[in-house]
C-alpha cells in the first residue's frame, strides 16, 4: 500500500503543479459546455426532460472532461519512459502491479479533480444538483471511469514507443468514445444502427450514472451502469496491469 | 563471499552478442571499474547484474542473491546510477529522494533523516526544496549518487557516471564516489570509456571490449604488463621508423596515423640510441614523447584500437544533444 500511496502521490504533486495543464485541460469541456449549452439551450428540447439542454449535456461534459483527463495521466508514462524517471521505479524492489495500480489511482484521482472543477463552473450556469447524496453519486461514477481509462491509457502507453502514436489514439478512439456515449444527445431517440454503438460504449453508462446523480433521471437505470462502469473500471486495471508488466524502460 | 560473482554471462540480441561470455568476481569494499568503448557490452552488463535484463545464459549473484531466482533480493542490495538521467524534474531534490525513500519501505522519522544525511554529503542540502529542473548535470549527478544511496545498499553500480559533465565537476564527483567508497566501504562497480576515470578511482579495472573481458587487473599492474616505458614519435614517415628499429629490448612497435607507439624497458637509456638511428636514415622527427603507459596503452595493446577511435559514436552524440535539449 505504501508503494501505491508513493506513485500516487508523485502524480498528484506533479498534476498540482502543472497549472497549464489544468487550465489547458479545461479549455475544451468549458468551450463545448458554453458553445452547445447556451447554443442550443433554446432551440433544443429533450424528452422526457423538463430542464433544458444545458442541464442534459453538464454531465456529458463532466464525464468528457474526466475522460481526457484521465487518458492523457495514463498515457504520461511514455513520457516517464522517455525521461527515464521509468527506469527507478522498475529497478526497485517493488511488483509492477503496485507501480501500475499507483499510476491507475493516481491518474483517476486528476481526473476526478477536473471534472469536480468542471461541476463547480456548471453550479455557476445554472447546476441545480438534487442534494449531496447525489452529487456522491456523481463522484463515484467519475471515479470508476478515471479509473477505466486511465487503466486504458497505462495499457496503450505500455504498447507504445513514443508520443507520437497520442494524437491517433485521441481522434480514432478517445473522440469516438466520447462521442457516441449519450454524452451530447438522448439515446432514446437515436435510429437503431446507432443505438448498439451507444450501447457497448462504456462511457455512456459513466455518462448516465453522473445524469443520474446530478440530475435525478437518466434513461438506464443506475444500478446497471454500477455494474457495467465497475466491470469496465475492473477488466481495464487487469488489461492495463498484464500490459504494464511486460513494459521495457 | 565475493560482492558480485559473475559466471559465464552471456547476453545476445538476435545475431548480435553484446556480453559473451563474462566471469569477474568483485570483492567486498572493492571499486571495480569496467572500462572499455561504447557498445562494448557494459551497460548491458550492468542491465544484467541489476536485474533490468535477463541474461541469455550463464549466472551471477549480487551480495549473494541470483540475478534471476532472487530478482528482489538484489533490487534490495543494490543502488544504481543510470547512464541517462533518472530524476522526475518536476519534484523536487527532497521529493526525488522521499519518493524514492518510499519505494524502497524505509519508515518515515529514518527517511527524513537520511535524506538530509546524503543531501549534506553531496552538497545539496541548501538546494533540496528546489525543483530539479532548475539543477545543472553535475548537481544531478550528485543528486542521482545520493539516491542510489538511500536504501544503504551493498553494492552502488554506477553507469558512466561522469558523461557529458565538464572536467572540474568530474573532478568533484570523483572525489565524491572515492570518499563513499571509504567512508561508508560500499562496494561501486562503475562503466566508463574515460581512462582517467578509471585510473583514478578502480581498485581494479576489467578492459572490456566487443563484449568480452580482455584483461582484468589493477591498473598498475595492467600498465605494467605491457611492458616498462612508451615512447611516441611523430614522423612524416612512420613506416620507414617502424621498419629501422629492431633492437631486441624494443618490446613492441605499434603505428597508428603518422605515428609510432614504441614500448621498451628504461626508456632513458635508449633513447639517444632511437634518435641517432633515425637521424642517421635520413627520416625527420616531428616530436618525440617519453612517459610511462597508460590505460589508453593498455587498452591499445590489448584490443590494437585506441578507445577515442570509437570514442564519440552515433549513439552518444545522439544522447548528448537530446541532454542538452531537455535542460
Amino acid at each position: 500500500m505504501d508503494i501505491v500511496y508513493a506513485i500516487w502521490l508523485r502524480n498528484v504533486k506533479r498534476y498540482l503543479r502543472s497549472k497549464s495543464r489544468i487550465i489547458g485541460s479545461l479549455g475544451m469541456p468549458l468551450f463545448f459546455m458554453l458553445v452547445l449549452g447556451f447554443g442550443l439551450d433554446s432551440i433544443v428540447r429533450i424528452p422526457g426532460m423538463e430542464k433544458g439542454y444545458m442541464d442534459f449535456i453538464i454531465p456529458g461534459i463532466v464525464a468528457m472532461s474526466v475522460l481526457f483527463t484521465s487518458v492523457f495521466s495514463g498515457i504520461q508514462i511514455i513520457w516517464d519512459k522517455q525521461f527515464g524517471f521509468l527506469k527507478e521505479t522498475l529497478v526497485a524492489p517493488v511488483s509492477r502491479l503496485e507501480i501500475m495500480i499507483g499510476q491507475t489511482l493516481g491518474g483517476a484521482t486528476t481526473a476526478v479533480v477536473q471534472g469536480l472543477i468542471i461541476m463547480i463552473f456548471a453550479l455557476f450556469i445554472g447546476l441545480k444538483p438534487v442534494g449531496i447524496a447525489g452529487f456522491l453519486v456523481a463522484i463515484g461514477f467519475m471515479a470508476l471511469i478515471g479509473v477505466t481509462f486511465t487503466a486504458f491509457g497505462i495499457a496503450i502507453a505500455s504498447r507504445m514507443e513514443d508520443m507520437h502514436g497520442f494524437q491517433l489514439i485521441m481522434n480514432f478512439v478517445i473522440f469516438p468514445i466520447f462521442g457516441l456515449s449519450g454524452a451530447l444527445f438522448p439515446i432514446d431517440g437515436l435510429p437503431d444502427q446507432i443505438r448498439p454503438l451507444t450501447l457497448i460504449d462504456p462511457l455512456t453508462y459513466g455518462v448516465e450514472g453522473i445524469r443520474y446523480g446530478l440530475s435525478g433521471t437518466a434513461q438506464i437505470h443506475p444500478l446497471a451502469s454500477l455494474i457495467v462502469m465497475a466491470a469496465c473500471a475492473a477488466l481495464m486495471t487487469v488489461v492495463g496491469a498484464y500490459l504494464f508488466r511486460k513494459i521495457q524502460s | 563471499m565475493p560482492a558480485i560473482d559473475v559466471r559465464n554471462l552471456m547476453k545476445s540480441f538476435g545475431d548480435l552478442t553484446a556480453v559473451d561470455n563474462v566471469s569477474f568476481a568483485i570483492a567486498s569494499g572493492e571499486v571495480f571499474g569496467l572500462l572499455g568503448p561504447n557498445g562494448a557490452g557494459k551497460t548491458t552488463t550492468i542491465s544484467m547484474l541489476s536485474t533490468m535484463q535477463k541474461p541469455t545464459s550463464g549466472t551471477a549473484t549480487v551480495n549473494g542473491h541470483d540475478i534471476v531466482t532472487a530478482e528482489d533480493d538484489v533490487r534490495k542490495s543494490i543502488g544504481i546510477v543510470f547512464q541517462d538521467q533518472s530524476l522526475d524534474e518536476e519534484l523536487t531534490a527532497y521529493e526525488n529522494m522521499d519518493f524514492h525513500g518510499r519505494l524502497y519501505r524505509i519508515p518515515g522519522e529514518e527517511r527524513r533523516q537520511r535524506i538530509d544525511e546524503l543531501l549534506t554529503l553531496v552538497g545539496l542540502v541548501d538546494r533540496k526544496d528546489d525543483l530539479v529542473k532548475t539543477y545543472s548535470g553535475g548537481m544531478r549527478r550528485r543528486l542521482e549518487i545520493a539516491r542510489g544511496l538511500l536504501h544503504e545498499p551493498k553494492v552502488l553500480f554506477l553507469d558512466e557516471p561522469t558523461l557529458g559533465l565538464d572536467p572540474q565537476t568530474r573532478n568533484h564527483l570523483w572525489e565524491y564516489i572515492a570518499r563513499l567508497n571509504e567512508e561508508k566501504g560500499i562496494t561501486i562497480i562503475l562503466t566508463t570509456h574515460y581512462m582517467e576515470e578509471a585510473d583514478r578511482l578502480c581498485d581494479r579495472v576489467a578492459i572490456i571490449d566487443r563484449g568480452t573481458i580482455v584483461a582484468l587487473d589493477t591498473a598498475e599492474n595492467l600498465k605494467d604488463s605491457i611492458g616498462g616505458d612508451v615512447v611516441a614519435i611523430a614522423s612524416p614517415d612512420p613506416d620507414a621508423i617502424a621498419g629501422l628499429l629492431t633492437a631486441p629490448w624494443i618490446s613492441s612497435i605499434e603505428r597508428h596515423d603518422g605515428s609510432v607507439t614504441i614500448r621498451l624497458q628504461e626508456a632513458d637509456r635508449h633513447i639517444p640510441g632511437i634518435v641517432t638511428a633515425i637521424h642517421q636514415s635520413g627520416i625527420g622527427i616531428t616530436s618525440l614523447s617519453v612517459r610511462k603507459p597508460t590505460l589508453e596503452d593498455v587498452f591499445l595493446h590489448y584490443t590494437g584500437r585506441t578507445i577515442r577511435e570509437e570514442g564519440a559514436t552515433g549513439k552518444e552524440t545522439m544522447r548528448m544533444t537530446h541532454r542538452a535539449r531537455r535542460r
